[in-house]
């Protein structure tokens, strides 16, 4: 029966992609957190991230073709360059399309159109600089592209993806915990006038808070090149997924990101078991609707400025 | 003078908010400012704090203008602000919220952190509860306690005493005399016009943004409008 035969191949699958929509939703509700404001244009961020980390591994990586450890310092190599990457786009973002805007005290609706705006000069930056044909990135695997446990089919990306995704996020919880950066963050979210009281300088803060956005979703584009390639329109369908996964978890809520990103990865895999996988967005966008007719504030609730 | 407002004008769109306020604050006072809502007495205090720019006159605090540094670095010079509904951080704890008042002074924070427990014993048994979990006495407590971990040399209060049991507003007002004794000099705003005249040295009365009297505590207390309008007699 496909249903027990398959569950735990997408079971397991359906935890990695969610890692990935769950570092992206973060820099969603990240900045959501701080402004309230929705960053449409974060999806160019994940791709400028894919983009930045594909140049980079080929640069380094030359003729040669890389195995053991040369390749997991590769992984982590094509990362670090995805993480810079976003971290610089989402900085531009903020002082250029956000920034401006705050300083004339515009409203709502500017920011959302300066968002989409944004995203899409980038989005056709990167398919007229870059091309409209996607990129393969080299196979960087020190193994094989999967192992079996158990009878259960595991690709090796989907570990990839799950230990640089747990890295990064327990690094996120410490640091809006536990560090100074972490508070100020949070006490702009929870109160921002009262923050610049205590002498947190908000728009310092802000610019922050994107960087630390561009960085989870940069690395996010790369991870997600490693199995899918890139292209200049590679951010549309995993940034919806990851923004629906923010709002099913509860926008501006950092657990309920990572919470929602695993419920859409897993339950979208779940959904196509036993059905052409074609059907796999009317189920993720499904769910979006169904919980948010249930509970409109997401699953764990709105909250902003909670360390975790 | 530590602090000299001169003729300070303040617009919210078409509104004056403040026109033409001047009042000066000397060294080691406690000096009030009463009015009706409405009047400005926050608006005078955001201005201090960075927080509200007027479009004409001059802020000094210490012999310098500071009427165009933003909010965020008033508070290295030494301006502390509890501000109205005190505004404490909710969702953080007793402690978080003392460090975000030391965002800026990390120097003598267990100094400070000692001094403040001690004039706050119950912030130091509720260090580990969020902020939002306080009773309303307790959270004007932290919200000074706060403010304290600055180090300031001119606080700024607005109106401390709103919505407190009257024990509690009686233990405030104890607590401001104390900082006060112990060097900072202080600006307070009060709806408790009686309370923050037996408090303060000098007074300063607002109507409609614009200063209408200036005086000794002790002789505004004798003043019939005074008596008349702010501490609730009748007859004038």
């Amino acid at each position: 029966m496909c249903f027990t035969q398959n569950f735990w191949s997408f079971f397991i699958g359906g935890i990695a992609n969610g890692f990935l929509y769950a570092l992206i939703a973060l820099g969603y509700t990240l900045v959501y957190g701080v402004l309230q404001l929705i960053n449409f244009a974060h999806s160019e961020v994940f791709m400028s991230g894919g983009f930045a980390g594909y140049f980079v591994v080929n640069a380094v990586i030359g003729q040669s073709s890389p195995h053991g450890l040369a390749s997991v310092g590769l992984i982590v190599l094509g990362t670090a360059a995805g993480a810079v990457g976003g971290a610089v786009v989402a900085y531009l973002l903020e002082r250029v399309a956000y920034r401006p805007l705050r300083r004339r005290k515009a409203p709502r609706l500017a920011f959302l159109i300066s968002a989409i705006g944004a995203s899409y000069f980038l989005y056709n930056l990167a398919g007229k600089e870059f091309g409209r044909n996607g990129y393969s990135l080299p196979f960087l695997y020190p193994f094989q592209t999967g192992v079996t446990v158990f009878g259960t089919g595991i690709q090796t990306y989907w570990v990839v993806i799950a230990i640089a995704a747990m890295i990064m996020l327990v690094l996120l919880d410490r640091i809006v915990a536990a560090t100074r950066l972490g508070r100020g963050i949070r006490a702009v979210a929870q109160d921002a006038e009262t923050a610049s009281l205590m002498g947190v300088n908000i728009d310092r803060v802000i610019a922050q808070t994107f960087i630390l956005g561009g960085i989870l979703g940069g690395a996010a584009g790369f991870l997600f090149g490693l199995s899918s390639g890139v292209v200049y329109s590679m951010g549309f369908t995993p940034a919806l997924k990851a923004f629906t996964a923010a709002v099913l978890g509860g926008i501006g809520n950092i657990r309920g990101a990572v919470l929602g990103g695993l419920v859409l990865g897993v339950a979208e895999n779940m959904g196509v078991i036993c059905a052409p996988t074609e059907w796999r967005d009317v189920v993720a966008f499904g769910i979006l609707v169904a919980v948010l007719i249930i509970r409109p504030t997401g699953i764990l609730g709105e909250r902003l400025g909670r360390s975790a | 003078m530590l602090l000299q407002l001169n003729n300070v004008e303040v617009r919210y769109g078409p509104i004056r908010a403040l026109r033409d306020v001047s009042l000066a604050v000397d060294q080691g006072e406690i000096v009030a400012l009463l009015g009706a809502n409405g009047a400005g007495k926050s608006t005078t205090l955001r201005t201090i704090s960075g927080l509200v720019r007027p479009v004409s006159g001059t802020v000094f605090f210490d012999g310098k203008p500071i009427q165009r540094v933003p909010s965020h670095d008033v508070v290295a010079l030494g301006i502390g602000h509890v501000p109205e509904g005190r505004r404490i951080f909710p969702m953080m704890t007793v402690l978080e919220n003392l460090e975000m008042g030391a965002y800026l002074h990390r120097g003598n924070f267990s100094e400070n952190l000692t001094r403040v427990f001690s004039l706050f014993p119950v912030l130091a048994e509720r260090r580990k509860q969020d902020g939002g979990t306080l009773s309303g006495g307790e959270q004007q407590m932290l919200a000074i306690a706060r403010s304290l971990m600055s180090s300031p040399r001119l606080l700024l209060f607005d109106e401390p005493s709103m919505g407190l049991a009257p024990m509690f507003v009686k233990t405030i007002f104890q607590i401001i005399r104390e900082i006060r004794d112990e060097g900072t000099t202080i600006l307070l705003v009060e709806q408790n016009a009686s309370q923050a005249l037996h408090l303060a040295d000098r007074a300063y009365v607002l109507e409609n943004g614009s200063i209408v009297m200036a005086d000794r505590a002790d002789v505004l207390l004798q003043d019939p409008r005074v008596r008349a309008a702010y501490l609730g007699e009748g007859a004038a």
